[in-house]
């Protein structure tokens, strides 16, 4: 009796498994086909590299593409910084009380929905920048990023200070041991074996910045112009598929958001691989 | 004695209530009874009246509820045509190929201007027709040489489903190109905020969402206000439509013959609309 019950939660488990891993492939194969049509007429390469005039009949994706990296490589250039001042501070600087006090805090702010941080940067943000600059209507790259950043940062700071809790008690024993002051700890042996626990945190929070759509919607401006400056506003890739999904079934507009569907996805596939490589170039050196 | 001045006290307390009940009593007498849901979406420029219409609805008889949404023209006409909502709401005429292939029946209830609006703060009052068609195009590109500051003028448009965005592109712009570095936002509301917070931007929005926040740009010397665009000296005009998926019946006729009635007409012009004769 035991046995089959076992068995069944094993089928039931695998099942599962298959069923999501599955999806997410039906996913893939479902977006190229949708994408198929307009993809035989203008090659995809091509589709990636010409710029966006409906009305010219010209479906390219590539501000959109330009817009996405720039943004969020922007965010994580702000985010990185941040995160890595808050996790020292939580993970290893900070007295118990603060650390504690902290981590709860920025637990709190993973939960907060992003539409309030784009509510909070349209009113409060937008201006600043507009006027700081004398230039632009201040919804562009710049104050996107720093949005985003900002929405980034909780996670990314968890994940660092998760890291930073794997490493094996001894080696802070030892280090102790050694008289290193805090400082010296974290900068001799914390970081060092933490390394790839916080590649991980960045690749996430990277994802996180890529996938998010409504912060761009609001805030990046959505012009379709290849933006030039940071204070230029850009449409990135999630806010164009929001934008098109409302055009008809029918048109080729509402096609090409399927290659936009299949970027979105080869580039998360993408980064996730790099991130395995990684993580094993390094476990191989040790 | 005294229960006898109790009822009396009632009595005239009730006669009260009676009295300054909504006067709606006539026109909303349809819907007694009635219950059921009903789902509306679409255009946004419509969203203020249907929230009224369903406010004073659903006050009455709570049995019934209406939700709306909002998505722009393009998703109005999508979503009733594959049977999502029941009414679909279009700031623009729906294609001839859109009403045979969802066979939609229209019912235009209102008539609206779209003007081209700025911030409040900006001294720029009035634009000629091809001067407005150049900003629109990026070839006029400050607001100096209209005589306001000198500070680069920020487009701002709306995305391709919306009805508001083809009216004025058509009978505005006379089809003329819009800048791509124009920003992009994704209602009459989106853009009356955008517009408002943005000292140095010029937008576009449905005459019935003109309020305090932005002002409205005279066009050719005609300022757009109900009066101009009813007599049609400004031509930046269209219907506003709700359509439904074949013949209506049941709470979805009844809610569009509300919209017709006298006191569905009230709601219309109170919110800056002209309503259909």
């Amino acid at each position: 009796m035991k046995r089959f019950g076992e068995m069944l939660a094993e089928r039931t488990f695998l099942l599962s498994a298959l069923a999501s891993s599955s999806i997410t492939l039906a996913i893939l194969a479902f977006m190229v086909f949708m994408g198929l049509p307009l993809m035989k007429e203008g090659g995809f390469f091509q589709l990636l590299l010409k710029p966006w005039a409906p009305f010219q009949g010209s479906f390219g994706i590539y501000p959109m593409i330009v817009g996405t990296g720039a943004i969020s490589f922007l965010s994580l250039v702000f985010a990185f910084p941040l995160s890595l001042g808050c996790s020292f501070l939580i993970g290893a600087i900070g007295p118990r009380p603060v650390r504690r006090g902290f981590r709860r805090l920025i637990e709190l702010m993973t939960g907060i929905p992003t539409v309030i941080y784009g509510f909070v940067g349209i009113f409060l943000l937008v201006p600043i920048i507009r006027e700081l600059f004398q230039q632009g209507s201040g919804l562009c790259i710049l104050t996107a990023a720093l949005v985003l950043g900002l929405m980034i940062t909780p996670t990314m700071t968890l994940f660092f200070c998760d890291s930073f809790d794997r490493i094996p008690r001894s080696f802070l024993d030892a280090a102790d041991a050694l008289g290193a002051s805090p400082v010296q700890k974290l900068l001799y042996v914390i970081l060092p074996s933490a390394k790839k626990g916080m590649l991980n945190g960045v690749i996430l929070a990277l994802g996180r910045a890529v996938g998010d759509t409504l912060i761009a919607l609001m805030i990046a401006g959505n012009a379709i112009r290849v933006p030039e400056s940071v204070l230029d506003p850009a449409r990135t890739l999630t806010a164009h598929i929001a934008l098109v999904i409302a055009a008809d079934y029918d048109s080729p507009e509402f096609r090409s958001i399927f290659t936009c569907g299949i970027v979105l996805y080869l580039f998360t596939m993408a980064v996730t691989f790099l991130v395995r490589y990684l993580g094993q170039a390094e476990g191989r050196r040790e | 004695m005294k229960r006898f001045t109790l009822v009396q006290l009632l009595s005239v307390i009730s006669l009260l209530l009676a009295l300054c009940s909504p006067a709606f009593s006539d026109s909303l007498d349809p819907f007694k009874g009635e219950k059921g849901v009903l789902k509306i979406s679409g255009g946004t420029a419509h969203i203020p009246v249907m929230k009224d219409v369903a406010q004073q609805i659903m006050a009455r008889n709570p049995e019934i509820q209406i939700t709306i949404a909002g998505g722009g023209s393009g998703v109005g006409i999508k979503q009733v045509g594959e049977g999502l909502v029941n009414i679909g709401n279009s700031g623009r005429k729906p294609t001839d190929e859109e009403i045979s292939r969802y066979q939609l029946l229209l019912f235009q209830w209102a008539i609206d201007g779209v003007a081209p609006v700025v911030n409040p703060k900006n001294r720029v009052k009035g634009l000629t027709k091809s001067q407005m068609i150049d900003i629109f195009a990026g070839k006029i590109g400050n607001w100096k040489e209209l005589g306001g500051e000198y500070r680069a003028i920020n487009v701002y448009t709306r995305d391709e489903a919306s009805g508001t965005r083809e009216v004025f592109w058509k009978k505005g712009l006379d089809k003329g190109q819009i800048t791509p570095g124009a920003h992009v936002v994704v209602s009459n509301g989106a853009m009356k905020t955008a517009i408002g917070q943005d000292p140095y931007g010029i937008g576009y929005v449905s005459v019935g969402h003109i309020d305090k926040t932005v002002a409205s740009v005279a066009l050719d010397g005609v300022v757009p206000t109900n009066a101009t665009v009813q007599d049609g000296s400004f031509k930046i005009a269209r219907g506003l439509y709700s359509n439904t998926k074949g013949d209506p019946a049941g709470l979805t006729l009844k809610f569009l013959d509300f919209l017709f009635t006298a006191d569905g007409k009230k709601i219309i012009e109170e919110h800056g609309f002209i309503p259909a004769k």
